[in-house]
């Protein structure tokens, strides 16, 4: 896919550490690195996989591509702007065209919001992305986009299932037209029957929109099934790097092979039939 | 591993088993109204096997267990109906204290979330000793000394030190293995484990199913493996039943059920795993989602997202049997098993 493009994302030597307080006067006694040196890039409409263990530093390159955490060192460019240099204000417009869904689909989602207002609150904070008189008939296409019924607009979270708030969570982050979504664990808290059915669903979307994702994830099976590029972390730095069918098929490292070796199988007679 | 062909689920009770859960019933009050939680739920465990109880959220799996070990919240949550026997008596009917005994040396359970479940503020030694000096009346020295061959047991590396540690210093692998520890101290019989190792990563699940396999080799302890992971099922459990609704849906010899379904719900599980065979492609998932327990459909619950389901389908419940063509042991309440699901 698209390789003669210039990458929608670059990052490059990506460092970050967070520091280690002492416990009473909160001094800075040292630092702990998350994440040692990763590199990647992501093309316009590619899907691209971070997967690694607890503490491997997946979620830590994640929340500092959007721009939850500061980088220490290395570079972050967004269609060609250095993102870790840019003022609040700067930040801001890149914002909008990169969105993150989350894991867990009860707790990213505010409670006393009805699905309207959870879906319309980027375009409170962004304005100009939809003109407010638009609102009601653009949540409407956004539900009925990512498969929920537009007539449930009025509802709260707690009324729908755990497949159905990470569908709202989507909705949120198709609002603001991003040209990448991240995804953290975005379908582990999902049982399997309906983590299908929102694969399906980020599948389309991405066909029909162009999105590019960077998917994170542990389990395996998932990424294997949705990612064209796959990196995998271990204790901060990307020990392996290759297409989705040559990693899995053919992993070069040491720490790849045992992680895929771990991989529940569903049929493991199967794989032990001659 | 071996296959044992073991016996079948049937509702007559089986006196070979070790436990034996007949027609369960259990409801929740709750201030929307009641929910039957479990419906006419049986199944066997015997000496020496695992049995898999696998399901989705919200399907009764957890409150299975809870039922048996007397945990149920009280409460709002209780058991109606049925039998849990095991040892010539009724644990669904006995005083809890008497359950309770029971639990803390033939029954045992270890949980999902190891940490919650440990005292952070006394070290592990004491944790791990303590069912030693309650229940045994060992000396302290003795169940320390206990303690510590038990954490060498579960592979705790350098427990003559880490016996000494506090519950947050350990990883959640290794807390788990604590807790492995705790549960097989007096050697029990049963060994309930809800969703083990849904909380620990890929290749320290691969460890703690592979301990889990050991110690039931040493042992000939029984297992009752909670799960939502096809996979880690397939790996460990003889026989696997399929709740759906708070039924039993389908049960048999885990590679019977696996490569011959005969309920149209656990071909649309496995049809749902993303595989390599699924490489880029769609998957085939499950319409709808699971039914809210306060109002189930009529018939078979699973109907509405049923691609067979037909005017019977919805009218009524479908018993457990065995499909025509299928192996004897191999139970499924379907309709329709044998029109809609080609066997071999």
């Amino acid at each position: 896919m698209a390789e003669t493009s210039p990458p929608l994302l670059r990052v490059e030597h990506l460092k970050v550490a967070y520091p280690t307080r002492s416990s009473i006067l909160l001094r800075k006694t040292g630092e702990k690195v998350a994440v040692s040196d990763v590199s990647f890039e992501i093309s316009p409409g590619e899907t691209v996989g971070l997967v690694g263990e607890s503490g491997s530093g997946k979620s830590t390159v994640a929340r500092t591509v959007i721009g939850l955490i500061k980088p220490d060192a290395g570079l972050i460019e967004f269609e060609g702007r250095d993102i870790t240099r840019l003022s609040p204000a700067q930040l801001k417009s890149v914002r909008g065209d990169m969105q993150m869904v989350f894991q867990d689909p009860y707790a990213s989602l505010n409670p006393r919001l009805t699905v309207r207002d959870l879906i319309a609150e980027g375009w409170r904070v962004h304005p100009g992305v939809t003109p407010r008189k638009d609102w009601t008939s653009a949540v409407r296409d956004l539900m009925d986009r990512v498969g929920l019924n537009p007539d449930y607009a009025d509802r709260y979270p707690h009324q729908f299932s755990g497949g159905q708030r990470q569908r709202i969570g989507i909705a949120r982050a198709l609002a603001l037209k991003p040209k990448l979504i991240i995804c953290d664990e975005a379908v582990s808290a999902l049982d399997v029957s309906v983590q299908a059915q929102v694969l399906n669903l980020l599948d389309d979307l991405q066909r029909d929109l162009g999105l590019a994702y960077l998917f994170i994830s542990h389990d395996l099976s998932v990424i294997e099934h949705i990612c064209d590029r796959v990196l995998v972390l271990d204790k901060g730095v990307v020990v392996e790097e290759g297409t989705a069918r040559e990693l899995f098929e053919h992993p070069r490292d040491e720490y790849t092979r045992a992680l895929l070796a771990a991989v529940p199988v569903v049929r493991p007679w199967l794989e032990r039939a001659p | 591993m071996t296959m044992t062909r073991a016996a079948a689920t049937a509702p007559a009770s089986d006196s070979a088993a070790l436990l034996s859960v007949r027609d369960l019933k259990v409801e929740f009050s709750t201030s929307a109204g009641v929910v039957r939680a479990l419906d006419g739920v049986s199944f066997d465990v015997h000496e020496g096997e695992t049995l898999a109880i696998l399901g989705e959220s919200g399907s009764g799996k957890s409150v299975t267990a809870q039922a048996i070990m007397a945990l149920l919240p009280k409460p709002t949550g209780s058991i109606v109906s049925g039998e849990i026997l095991y040892g010539g008596r009724d644990l669904a009917w006995e005083p809890v204290r008497r359950v309770r005994e029971l639990c803390a040396t033939e029954i045992a359970m270890i949980f999902q979330d190891p940490l919650s479940s440990l005292n952070p503020v006394f070290r592990i030694g004491y944790q791990v000793a303590e069912p030693f000096r309650r229940r045994l009346g060992m000396s302290k020295k003795e169940a320390w000394a206990k303690a510590l061959e038990l954490l060498k047991r579960v592979g705790i590396p350098d427990a003559e030190h880490r016996i000494r540690d506090y519950p947050h210093q350990f990883s959640g692998g290794q807390r788990q293995r604590i807790m492995i520890a705790m549960a097989i101290a007096l050697d029990p019989r049963l060994l309930i484990a809800d969703e083990p190792t849904t909380a620990l990563d890929v290749t320290v699940q691969k460890q703690i199913m592979g301990l889990l396999a050991d110690l039931q080799a040493e042992t000939g302890m029984a297992m009752v493996l909670i799960s939502h992971d096809l996979g880690v099922v397939a790996e460990v459990a003889e026989r696997v039943a399929i709740m759906y609704a708070g039924r039993i849906v389908e049960t048999g010899a885990t590679r019977d059920v696996y490569d011959f379904p005969a309920h149209p719900y656990t071909r649309g599980l496995l049809d749902s795993i993303p595989s390599e065979a699924s490489m880029g492609e769609r998957l085939t998932p499950i319409d709808g989602s699971p039914p809210n327990l306060l109002a189930l459909p009529s018939g078979c619950p699973f109907h509405p997202r049923c691609p067979f389901a037909i005017e019977v389908c919805r009218a009524a419940v479908p018993p457990l049997r065995t499909p025509d063509g299928w192996e004897p042991g191999h139970l499924a309440a379907c309709h329709r098993s044998e029109e809609v699901l080609p066997h071999g």
